[in-house]
């Protein structure tokens, strides 16, 4: 079930720019497209016939306003038809400016406002435990300053104290928290007993990397960080 | 109602859909039925935040979540859960509350939640259940946890004298005949409802559902005159009641608890008085609207 075909780029590209239909884009939407791209070509067990699968990997974008190279992606790898990219936003599109789960498949969450994703994530994995299903993996991604939502501190908490191990967040740092993460976003999540990787958000094999390394037994983040090309 | 329901949420557990989600509120009572299905039975600590969170990821799954807290703790901390992280993923969860309105007076206005039913009815379609006696409990979580939306029930220390376990459409209580003032009372406020018109020509009808309303039953029974009578902020029913009674001439009267914050502890018969709801409150408050031009001499 595993995708491991690369991504053209110059698709990619030429997708996101249907989506972007002469608009410009935030560092919000190009930080997060190496990780998105490394997930959904090397990691996630998911593919559009699997998105109804309940042993499928779950993906949790909960920085819903990151969606335009999610939607790229989406069509690049045949969730939803390259034409939707068209009229991102209209009266009569399926996608909007943040995701809806009702009306994008393969999306998992309706996310946009922010600091829901990880709560979300934690019980989804607890559903997929209670139900015995051991391999199916949840991934949460955020960004470093939707962290400054007491609502992910709480699931940070729980998950770390519970030994949440099918459980990885992603949090794609480009400095943007208005007060900053003395010591990385990372310590975070390790003072309540995860796992972390601390990578380069542009380097598809470091991100790879970090995003296989859990350990099965407690919850592991991974911060990409993102500096370049703000 | 909180005893019986900690049994009957134990029962419905068998169901290896239902999951339990407890932000330490009442814990210890689940302890047995956590150690008997410890991945059902969820503790998530003082995090009503991540309480809410965790039942839209579960309810995702295809599990069916029943969250239990304090009424304020439930309903108010973390509104925005409830209507992101179930409503608008398009799941369901079955939302259990105690402490009512004033149930634990004395505590004070941190643990009083005469709103929260006016809050959960800016989302759509929630079946709200207010029993008016611990033996309609059982059957009502049953219900709710067996349906696939999402339901409110709403426990309280406070009750009638006797259950009357199917009583989701209005049911007449006390019948005045034709074209009578129409009295509605929900939850465990019949006794004192009943109790206030006594001696007067009041239709009195009843019901623990008060979300979907009965329409069409308060359509047939209703006159002129229709009087609301609510555990909970008052006037919460009466959008309902006014779209159902759009296209006659009608006057309602709306009684619950007051928006005002009293600052007074006591106990709940004290807040019984202060907010009117109590026999001989309702009683001037009835023959006030009844009889308004004296009422204002």
């Amino acid at each position: 079930m595993t995708t491991t075909t690369a991504t053209d780029p110059a698709l990619l590209g030429a997708l996101l720019d249907r989506v972007r239909a002469g608009r410009e884009f935030g560092a919000n939407v190009y930080s997060t497209l190496d990780v998105l791209q490394v997930l959904y070509d090397r990691v996630l067990r998911i593919t559009p016939a699997t998105v109804d699968d309940p042993d499928r990997d779950r993906f949790l974008l909960s920085k819903g306003h990151a969606v335009a190279g999610y939607y790229a992606l989406l069509a690049a790898k045949g969730f939803v038809p390259a034409d939707w990219l068209d009229d991102q936003g209209g009266p009569e599109s399926r996608l909007g400016d943040h995701p809806d789960r009702l009306l994008v498949p393969g999306v998992e969450i309706g996310s946009g406002s922010l600091g829901h994703g990880l709560g979300l994530g934690v019980g989804t994995a607890l559903g997929l435990r209670a139900q015995g299903r051991t391999d199916p993996r949840v991934y949460v991604l955020l960004g470093d300053a939707e962290l400054d939502e007491g609502s992910n501190h709480e699931a940070i908490a729980y998950a770390g104290a519970t030994g949440l191990g099918n459980l990885t967040a992603i949090v794609v740092d480009n400095r943007s928290a208005s007060h900053g993460w003395p010591g990385g976003a990372a310590s975070r999540f390790t003072v309540n007993g995860w796992t972390a990787a601390t990578v380069d958000g542009r380097d598809h094999a470091a991100l790879h990397t970090a995003l296989t390394k859990h350990d099965h037994h407690r919850p592991h983040v991974v911060v990409a960080v993102v500096t370049d090309g703000e | 109602m909180r005893e019986i329901f900690v049994t009957a949420a134990e029962e419905v557990l068998a169901d290896a859909r239902t999951t339990i989600v407890l932000a330490d509120i009442s814990a210890a009572a689940f302890a047995p039925a956590a150690a008997r299905y410890p991945d059902r039975v969820v503790n998530v600590g003082i995090r009503e935040q991540l309480m809410m969170g965790v039942a839209g990821g579960l309810a995702l799954t295809g599990q069916r979540p029943i969250v239990h807290s304090y009424a304020p703790f439930l309903v108010e901390r973390a509104y925005e859960q409830i209507k992101l992280d179930l409503d608008h993923q398009g799941v369901g969860a079955v939302l259990v509350s105690v402490g009512a309105s004033y149930d634990r007076a004395a505590a004070g206005r941190t643990h009083l939640a005469p709103a929260d039913v006016a809050l959960i009815d800016t989302l759509n379609d929630w079946t709200v259940h207010v029993p008016g006696h611990p033996d309609e409990v059982p059957g009502l979580l049953r219900d709710a946890v067996c349906g696939r939306g999402s339901a409110y029930l709403r426990l309280s220390t406070q009750t009638n004298a006797r259950a009357y376990p199917e009583a989701g459409d209005l049911r007449v209580m006390r019948d005045a005949g034709p074209g009578a003032p129409l009295l509605v009372a929900v939850g465990p406020l019949l006794d004192a409802a009943l109790a206030a018109v006594a001696d007067r020509p009041v239709t009195v009808a009843w019901t623990h559902r008060p979300r979907p309303f009965d329409t069409a039953g308060l359509r047939a029974l209703a006159g002129t005159e229709v009087i609301l009578v609510e555990p909970y902020l008052a006037g919460t029913s009466a959008r309902v009641v006014g779209a159902a009674l759009a296209d006659r001439p009608h006057r309602l009267l709306t009684l619950g608890v007051g928006r005002s914050d009293l600052r007074r502890y006591g106990t709940p018969e004290d807040h019984d008085r202060w907010h009117g709801l109590d026999a001989a409150g309702l009683r001037r408050s009835v023959d006030a609207f009844l009889t308004p031009a004296r009422a204002a001499a």
